[in-house]
């Protein structure tokens, strides 16, 4: 292996419903069809060297996934992703890559940003329900595994939880009241991302969440169980939720991009050692 | 997508429900066109899970061969698990595809590909979530034309009252010659409505279609005779044989599924036929005669298939892929091809002899040496005389020493309980097989680290082989035979930790084997059994032995039938049997004489090495056996890129 790749990976539209499992499959492919000079694990059955950093739910969308791709040759990154981006179904899209710089990719990487549509879901109503969870000190849900049901507290993790107004002049893409300025890559994502679907004219609530990645994970599933818990809000149809952002979180709130450690150090696309 | 769209009504369901990308779409290779400028539209549909037929060979061919056709727009659907059809039914989402979500009762043609007999309750599920009346007699020109296909379409009688039609064979052809007809019957206004186009299907005498026949009964129950019910229909009805398979390249665009499937490999069938002549095998009975594709043709495939799908692992697939002509060839020039590529090739090796050993070695120069499986069926080598499975003792214990003495650790060998003539010892034969086979394994590596594995379901007599005449042995029988071979496996200790042991149930083989030599009078039991619940029953968990019985006895028996009747009972040379008029090209005189040599233990050797033994199939199709070799070499291909 001669040089790490960093990409940055969005799952949209109706391929939110791939699981980690799935993706994984597809950017072993697509790296194969795309001829990228992957370098393989050494040993008795070799595998691509791809590495992940946590991953959305299945069923979530995301525009901030992240992976680490092994080549063994170097390469302009931008040529990677477009080569990756182009054998990708639609809806698996490679936004971002760059030369990975010193330092891991998981430990730049501690909370991630939601944003949660609930349509038929009263903004209010939301918005009292929001209230009490913020509230309260501890909420503790349930949520089934494998082992059974088990107990978390959805309260903790949870960094901000506001119920985002739309606002005319925004109309692609609501502000959530104090504005988050992330990253400028990820502001500009934001406004791709469609209106609300299949409820027409009716409510639809806008949830915008900050949550710190801890164990149990605390992601917007466990936020929303929290709200049915602490004022029995019921959303009448699936939320359709999104990930916005994932980075370290500075004193001010606002989220680090990922990958811009990397994108400073690299001079030119020089491989990295 | 078009208006006709129903995904923004499925995807509120989907949150809901177990592995939500199978409903979804998006494979890579998958085609969605314009409705309207279609002339005609096919929905296909292999009736299991998304998983299980996503990767069958036979959609894909047929999903791209009618979509190379400019005026052709096919799409598939898969059977929907029960957690989604629930949601379905609560929220009258109908049954869609997967390629542009349309509702499968907007198509012209809905053909359904029947591997295997436990897929018919499915059928029925998908015809209701789509909302097409279950009796293909209440259909009206509004719904699509319900074709069957695939191996079990050889005896469809059992769902001849919920299919308009059945095409026995190869269908690449097939479904475009059907295309021509629906689309001169829609730009000719309909003449004669549904019934006019299954009329127009019929006189191809390549078209079954049910409701032109008219089946009557002796007293005793047993079928008199089957009839045409109108004069154009043909008596019988022929299947279809594609030949020259290099020019149906197919799959050339591999679908590639995001979800996960049982197959995550790119296929090529390197023949299509078998002539081998095991007398248990419906397969090679019903494809016969042996095509070949040809060494060049195979390469060109492996190659663009890679490319296209990014899959890594190849299978060489057929009947018994050992015996191409030029096999040996193939995999060496495959293996030299892709080293240190990453890709790996597999043969599916039944076949016992050593000759396969070698080219799974040659397929596994990188080092992956798992395990091989051999098929040897029948524990004796009386019984095997008897299925015409020709391997001696000594063959199979050489094979499988080389096997190990060549860096295999496991060998899995398949076997069949309740072949026609088997006694006890029959089966008991297969432990003391067992046995030798790790103690000459242990000699020839000085290693104690080779393992066996038993594999071993019950027997199914099927329509159009020479046992389709006999009698099935009944659940009871092979479970006990099943449990004697596990304690006879087990009565040497140190051998026995060395063997693992695989049975299936027989009930479930009791209901197949209803299915699958059933009559018309079967469809009452699939219904009943429908409408209680029945679903997937191909899948343990979802299967009811109890509720099958039930089901049988109330709809059977006032009719003076019954499970055991069509299951149990040994057939006379002169019975009209269900499938009779449904021509597979084997004479059924010949499948008796194979079937009175069964009993009498002789064996049939193979058409491609001795003469013609006169099966039928040649000649009554006008077709002939095509294989190599071609004395081509594999390559040049384009060097791949490294």
């Amino acid at each position: 292996m001669v040089q790490r790749i960093r990409i940055r990976y969005a799952k949209r539209g109706r391929l939110r419903f791939t699981s980690h499992r799935d993706f994984a499959r597809a950017l072993e492919r697509a790296v194969r069809r795309a001829g990228v000079p992957i370098a393989y694990s050494a040993g008795f059955s070799p595998h691509p060297k791809i590495s992940y950093v946590g991953a959305a739910p299945t069923g979530v969308a995301s525009e901030a996934e992240y992976a680490e791709i092994g080549l063994s040759r170097s390469g302009s990154p931008e040529d990677v992703r477009a080569a990756l981006d182009t054998v990708l179904p639609d809806g698996l899209d490679v936004v971002e890559a760059v030369v990975a710089g010193p330092g891991g990719l998981a430990e730049r990487i501690e909370v991630s940003r939601w944003r949660v549509e609930l349509p038929g879901v009263d903004p209010d109503r939301l918005q009292a329900a929001v209230a009490k969870f913020t509230a309260a000190e501890c909420v503790p849900v349930e949520r089934l595994t494998k082992q059974g049901r088990r107990s978390l507290d959805a309260r903790a993790a949870v960094v901000r939880c506001e119920v985002v107004r739309h606002d005319a002049a925004h109309p692609g893409g609501p502000v959530p009241a104090g504005g988050t300025a992330g990253p400028r890559e990820m502001s500009g994502s934001l406004s791709r991302i469609s209106p609300p679907s299949g409820l027409g004219g009716a409510s639809c609530a806008i949830l915008d969440l900050v949550v710190r990645h801890v164990t149990p994970s605390v992601r917007p599933d466990e936020v929303l169980a929290g709200l049915r818990v602490v004022a029995d809000l019921e959303p009448p149809v699936p939320v359709r939720a999104t990930r916005l952002a994932q980075g370290t979180l500075t004193e001010h709130g606002d989220i680090v991009d990922p990958l811009a450690a990397d994108r400073e150090g690299d001079l030119g696309g020089r491989p990295s050692t | 997508m078009g208006a006709l769209s129903v995904f923004d009504q499925l995807e509120p369901l989907l949150p809901k429900v177990a592995k939500p990308i199978q409903y979804v779409g998006g494979e890579l290779n998958a085609v969605v066109k314009d409705w309207d400028s279609a002339a005609v539209r096919w929905c296909l549909m292999y009736p299991d899970a998304y998983e299980v037929g996503l990767p069958n060979q036979g959609v894909q061919i047929l999903y791209e061969v009618l979509n190379e056709r400019d005026d052709v727009l096919a799409e598939r659907t898969y059977a929907v698990w029960p957690d989604l059809e629930a949601q379905m039914r609560q929220h009258g989402v109908p049954q869609f595809t997967v390629d542009a979500h349309r509702p499968v009762a907007a198509f012209d043609l809905f053909g359904v590909s029947f591997a295997t007999e436990l897929c018919y309750t499915n059928l029925l599920t998908a015809l209701d979530l789509a909302m097409i009346p279950l009796h293909a007699t209440d259909r009206d020109d509004s719904h699509p034309v319900v074709i069957a296909g695939g191996h079990a379409a050889f005896n469809p009688e059992p769902i001849a009252d919920f299919v308009d039609a059945a095409v026995l064979g190869d269908g690449e052809e097939a479904v475009l010659e059907i295309t021509d007809i629906v689309r001169d019957w829609k730009a000719a206004g309909r003449p004669g409505g549904r019934e006019g186009l299954l009329l127009r299907l019929a006189r191809t005498e390549a078209v079954y279609v049910p409701r032109f026949y008219d089946v009557d009964y002796l007293p005793d129950g047993r079928i008199q005779r089957v009839v045409p019910n109108r004069p154009e229909v043909p008596f019988r009805v022929h299947k279809r044989t594609t030949m020259d398979l290099d020019q149906w390249p197919y799959p050339k665009q591999p679908l590639v599924p995001l979800a996960e499937t049982v197959h995550e490999r790119y296929a090529v069938e390197i023949f299509r036929g078998c002539t081998r002549g095991c007398r248990f095998c419906q397969a090679g009975m019903i494809t016969r005669p042996v095509r070949e594709r040809s060494i060049t043709a195979i390469g060109e495939m492996v190659q663009n298939g890679i490319e296209q799908s990014g899959f890594n692992e190849v299978g060489l697939l057929s009947l018994s892929s050992a015996d191409h002509s030029e096999i040996a060839d193939v995999c060496s020039g495959l293996a030299d091809h892709y080293q240190g590529e990453n890709v790996s090739l597999s043969l599916p090796s039944t076949r016992v002899d050593a000759f396969n050993v070698t080219l799974a070695n040659e397929l596994s120069r990188n080092g992956r040496r798992s395990g091989l499986t051999f098929a040897p069926e029948g524990g004796s080598e009386r019984i095997r005389r008897v299925i015409n499975k020709m391997v001696s003792e000594d063959d199979l214990i050489r094979t499988v020493v080389t096997a190990y003495s060549n860096g295999w650790r496991q060998v899995k060998l398949y076997f069949m309980c309740g072949l026609p003539t088997e006694t006890d010892e029959d089966v008991l034969q297969i432990a003391r097989l067992a046995h030798e086979v790790i103690k000459a394994g242990r000699e020839a590596t000085g290693s104690k680290d080779i393992r066996c594995t038993v594999s071993i379901g019950g027997f199914i007599p099927k329509p159009h082989t020479p046992f389709q005449w006999a009698a099935q042995a009944d659940p009871q029988t092979v479970d006990r035979r099943l449990k004697l071979l596990k304690q006879e496996i087990n009565s040497n200790r140190s051998l026995g930790r060395a063997i693992g042991y695989r049975y299936h149930d027989g009930e479930p083989s009791l209901i197949e084997g209803l299915l699958s030599r059933g009559d018309r009078r079967v469809g009452a039991v699939i219904r009943r059994v429908w409408e209680q619940g029945g679903r997937f029953d191909g899948w343990s968990e979802h299967f009811s032995y109890q509720r099958w019985v039930a089901a049988a006895a109330e709809a059977l028996e006032p009719m003076g039938v019954s499970l055991e009747w069509y299951t149990l009972r040994e057939r006379d040379q002169h019975e009209v049997l269900p499938w009779d008029h449904l021509d597979s090209g084997l004479d059924k005189e010949w499948l008796w004489v194979d079937w009175q040599a069964a009993l009498a233990q002789v064996e049939q050797d193979d058409c491609r090495w001795t003469p013609c033994f006169d099966c039928g199939v040649c000649p009554a199709m006008d077709t002939q056996i095509q294989v190599g070799p071609t004395g081509r070499k594999l390559l040049p291909l384009t060097p791949v890129s490294r």
